[in-house]
């Protein structure tokens, strides 16, 4: 069921989002804000090394402290816990809350202090005395790829998690055909998302109503069901507040080793304990870093730039632990091809282990990285053939009227418009002003280069990567939940059953379920269930909300909307069919006079049973649990997966200037065309495209957790790893397109990820087109100001002379 | 180590180890929670506060060291409980926002800016929250919601969106 298009009264429409009261005046609630009776805290002891055998812990010092509770350590907590679940199909990496025997990188929690304070916890920490026996160990991904390299589990035999080739499509026929091929090289450098909020979880543990309480920062699907099973309890005795707000997550705040890590201490200690990590524990230990991705390409393609297959290595070093990240290469496949009719791919997917801080899910799963270098393959050819970058673009597209359209991998797209919105995005840019400006800025003795990169976002999170990576995973199911009551007053409640780190969803249900019901929004409470009250959802993942929780909302508010029309109907003895439904009001299509109000429906439901239709329950309460759209079918036996239901689609140009002398890469102008179907709240929509733009160009120019030859890793502060600024954040123009989904109730698509798909990409593009009048090409993110500064004054000694001033 | 804060207009004693931040005191002694700890290293800013009209961080200062200053933290912003000031109202019109934890900081440096600058340019709003890191929003709905305020607080009261 869908709504008609185009006639919305409040989707769509600019209104205010209704969290940011709350948050203006600072009257949040943050986790850090949540203080339990009698609550302790703790400080972690960390690794110095990168790999080293545990010899001994000595606590006896901290342990004299007054105020100091308990001292933990990752055997004591390794008996009595199972390991954090993994993923793939590699049991022996197993990954504890604390290092068990060995420590694997630097900065990963070995020892955890308990004590009346964080202060004390910390002074305590430093009295803590570890012995260490170093160990081998291996910080490059290439290097941990090969067979002699140190394994980061000595167990599992190699550092090699995952190394699967899929082949959809002819390829090798597709290259032979082809006339020209070409190869290349390109790396996505270790960044994440950074929240300013670092993770943060209370554990309580109630002996006598066997309940454990957990109020933590966390955007973490199936969170509660990990908790039980790490701590081997009923999933009924795990409560999660979701009530709790959280200070920005992009996919990261997974915190499920915190969690464990407080959880066993509290059912250990009876009391609540509370880890809230400070920013040190948060970049080293606090297992929240982005993918760092290999890519070796070739490319085949016809003198027109038509792309005809293409093959792609993909190799992730995801650190010393499974986590979340191998899947991080699965989500691309949906994608693969980009927006481009690219007839065959072969898709190598490798993930090792290293010596390195562990990843977590970043904002668009992986997605990102592939889109750079499905771009630069774009740029690539044009360059091999001299033809224009965008008319390459707009040669391999795949156009309006081919929609739904099957990729080799298996997804279908379900709509989209692509030269439609790179049409008006070059009309509002005006490129070929564009194009002179930067040939004036070359004219002045500036390196200058434009930008293009078209890219989708996958909507609509579900899981089809796991079964696709791991045969013995076979879930599908990916269900998001609402539930609607309308009280005996008459005012509407409606829940929902996650957390959110400001994607505005109480905003959302409100908006849907206001014009599914049509009344106002602001007059609709949102409560967010705890994991007791039990309606599943699958959290805010995988630009999900908009399609998962809005349908859900809107399928609960129409099966409410049905039981108050039928118990209108029979009230008034009349065919339901006869009557219409308006702002609340029921009314006979036959008979204006015949209606009842709102509050008479009310009434009726809650107090005037003899008035019930027969067998209906009493009260107006409804719900729906939704299914992802289109998804849950397990993978093909030839790897052929329908991965996410929904694309959104987005075309940056951007024009960079570098000054050639330090290298310093400046925004001159950054417009960018979106599309993601029916927008339901603009303002949300162009905050998170603004946003996801930022966070590209701190992955592409500023941000990196860099590591040396030793294995430590240089950017623990915000003193060294560079979060983008105001000043660093150009004014960026917005274009905007609706192209509908056919899947979904009001046509929208996710908008989550928006923006950060295809910055990155757009960015290096034009820098590398800066860079061209010096024959040199940068391969790697981010491109840091030395990076940049280095490579031209190589370029420049090389060509012997210099650029005029 | 007994101190005495005054914090929106309010006298406060504590008894502070000397070594506690101004931030920890302030949401751990005084639980005014409004102020975010981000970095706790003098970077993102979240903990802003506004000691005798200049907007710090409080996680850079002791809370010893705040004694005989006039301390303006956003739970002192708002004219009344349910009531916002034009420039959280602002902000809210904007969604200068989203996930909310730099919120607070953001609104008190904008505050100290429009204090002494009526009529500011963009460069301006970008100069005055650029020691506030944002990881949701890229800045630009929190310049437009500096930029409304500003021109609300002159008087001129453009009920929409303006070109920041």
């Amino acid at each position: 069921m869908s709504v008609a298009k185009g006639k919305f009264r409040y989707i769509s429409s600019d209104r205010r989002v209704l969290e940011d009261r709350r948050f203006v005046v600072g009257k949040g609630n943050y986790v850090a804000d949540i203080v339990r009776p009698n609550m302790k805290h703790v400080a972690v002891v960390f690794s110095p090394h990168p790999a080293a055998r545990i010899v001994s812990v000595d606590s006896t010092e901290a342990l004299k402290m007054q105020g100091v509770h308990y001292v933990l350590t990752g055997e004591e907590l390794a008996a009595a816990t199972l390991p954090m679940p993994n993923g793939m199909p590699t049991p022996e990496v197993k990954r504890y809350p604390l290092a068990v025997g060995q420590a694997r990188y630097v900065g990963e929690w070995v020892v955890a202090v308990v004590a009346d304070s964080r202060a004390l916890a910390e002074d305590a920490a430093e009295k803590v005395r570890i012995e260490y026996e170093p160990l081998p160990f291996v910080v490059d991904g290439k290097e941990a790829f090969k067979k002699e390299s140190p394994p980061v589990h000595p167990a599992h035999g190699s550092n090699i998690l995952l190394d699967k080739t899929f082949v959809w499509g002819d390829v090798e026929g597709d290259f032979a055909a082809s006339p020209h091929k070409l190869a290349f090289s390109q790396k996505w450098g270790r960044s994440s998302t950074v929240p300013i909020e670092t993770f943060g979880v209370i554990a309580e543990w109630d002996a006598w109503r066997e309940v454990l309480d957990v109020w933590a920062s966390i955007q973490m699907p199936k969170y509660a069901d990990q908790i039980a099973t790490a701590m081997q309890l009923p999933m009924n005795a795990v409560r999660v507040h979701q009530d709790v707000d959280v200070g920005g997550s992009y996919g990261v705040k997974r915190g499920i080793k915190q969690t464990v890590l407080v959880s066993y201490l509290s059912k250990k200690l009876n009391v609540p304990v509370r880890l809230i990590e400070d920013r040190l524990d948060n970049m080293r230990g606090g297992d929240a870093h982005g993918p760092e991705r290999n890519f070796d390409v070739e490319i085949a393609f016809d003198s027109n730039g038509i792309i005809r297959s293409m093959k792609m290595d993909a190799l992730d070093n995801v650190g010393a632990y499974a986590g979340r990240s191998p899947f991080q290469l699965g989500k691309p496949i949906g994608a693969i091809v980009g927006p481009y009719k690219i007839k065959s791919v072969q898709y190598r997917a490798m993930a090792v282990t290293s010596n390195k801080t562990v990843q977590e899910a970043v904002r668009a799963f992986g997605q990102s990285p592939t889109n750079y270098t499905i771009e630069r393959a774009l740029d690539e050819v044009a360059w091999a053939l001299n033809l224009d970058r965008l008319e390459v673009r707009r040669r391999n597209f795949i156009q309006p009227h081919e929609f739904p359209y099957l990729i080799p991998s298996g997804t279908t797209y379900d709509s989209g418009n692509y030269p439609g919105l790179v049409d008006k995005v070059v009309k509002h840019a005006d490129l070929d002003a564009l194009y002179a400006e930067r040939d004036r800025l070359r004219a002045e003795g500036q390196l200058a280069g434009i930008g293009v990169a078209s890219c989708l976002e996958p909507s609509g999170g579900n899981s089809a990567f796991e079964p696709l990576l791991n045969r013995q995973n076979k879930t599908t199911t990916w269900m998001d939940s609402c539930r609607i009551a309308v009280d005996a007053l008459g005012t509407v409640t409606a829940t929902m059953h996650t957390t959110s780190a400001g994607q505005g969803h109480e905003t959302l249900v409100a908006t849907v379920v206001g014009e599914a019901l049509e009344i106002d929004p602001e007059k609709i409470r949102i409560s967010r269930a705890h994991t007791l009250d039990v309606m599943p959802s699958n959290s805010p993942v995988g630009s999900r909300m908009a399609i998962m929780l809005g349908g859900a909302a809107f399928h609960a508010a129409n099966k409410l909307k049905r039981k108050m029309m039928t118990i209108a109907a029979h009230d008034l003895g009349v065919p339901v069919e006869e009557l219409v439904w308006d702002e609340g009001n029921i009314t006979s299509k036959k008979n204006p006079d015949q209606k009842r109000s709102w509050n008479d429906i009310v009434l009726i439901a809650h107090r005037h049973y003899y008035r019930m239709p027969e067998d209906m329950e009493p009260g107006l309460t409804a719900q729906h649990v939704m299914q992802v759209p289109n998804g849950g079918q397990l993978p093909t036996d030839d790897d052929r997966i329908q991965m996410y239901p929904c694309f959104s689609f987005e075309f940056h140009i951007v024009l960079m200037s570098i000054d050639p002398d330090i290298g310093k890469p400046v925004f001159r102008r950054y417009v960018i065309g979106h599309d993601c179907g029916t927008v339901i709240n603009p303002k949300i929509v162009h905050g998170m495209t603004i946003g996801g733009i930022a966070h590209g160009i701190g992955a592409a120019l500023l941000e990196e957790f860099a590591y040396d030859d030793e294995g430590q890793l240089l950017t623990q502060s915000f003193m060294d790893y560079l979060l983008p600024s105001a000043h660093e954040v150009p004014k960026i123009e917005t274009v905007h397109q609706v192209t509908p989904s056919p899947l979904t109730v009001f046509g929208q698509k996710g908008s989550g990820e928006s923006g950060y798909l295809g910055a990155p990409a757009a960015i290096s593009g034009a820098i590398n087109d800066a860079l061209r009048p010096l024959g040199i090409k940068m391969n790697s993110l981010p491109l840091k100001i030395t990076k940049l500064g280095d490579a031209i004054a190589e370029a420049r000694a090389k060509s012997g002379k210099e650029m005029k001033q | 180590m007994r101190t005495e804060l005054n914090v929106n207009g309010e006298i406060h004693v504590v008894d502070v180890e000397p070594r506690k931040t101004l931030v920890d005191c302030l949401r751990e002694d005084l639980r005014l929670v409004g102020a975010h700890t981000g970095c706790e290293h003098g970077v993102c800013g979240a903990c802003t506060v506004i000691v005798d009209g200049t907007p710090v961080r409080s996680c850079l200062m002791f809370a010893v060291q705040a004694e005989g200053s006039e301390i303006v933290t956003i739970e002192g912003v708002a004219p009344a409980p349910g009531e916002l000031s034009i420039l959280q109202d602002a902000f809210c019109e904007t969604h200068g926002m989203q996930c909310g934890f730099c919120t607070p900081g953001m609104i008190l440096a904008a505050h100290a800016l429009l204090r002494d600058n009526q009529e500011p340019t963009r460069e301006d709003i970008v100069e005055a929250i650029s020691g506030n890191i944002c990881r949701c929003t890229g800045y630009d709905q929190i310049v437009e919601a500096i930029a409304l305020a500003a021109r609300r607080m002159r008087g001129r009261n453009m009920p929409d969106r303006v070109p920041a």
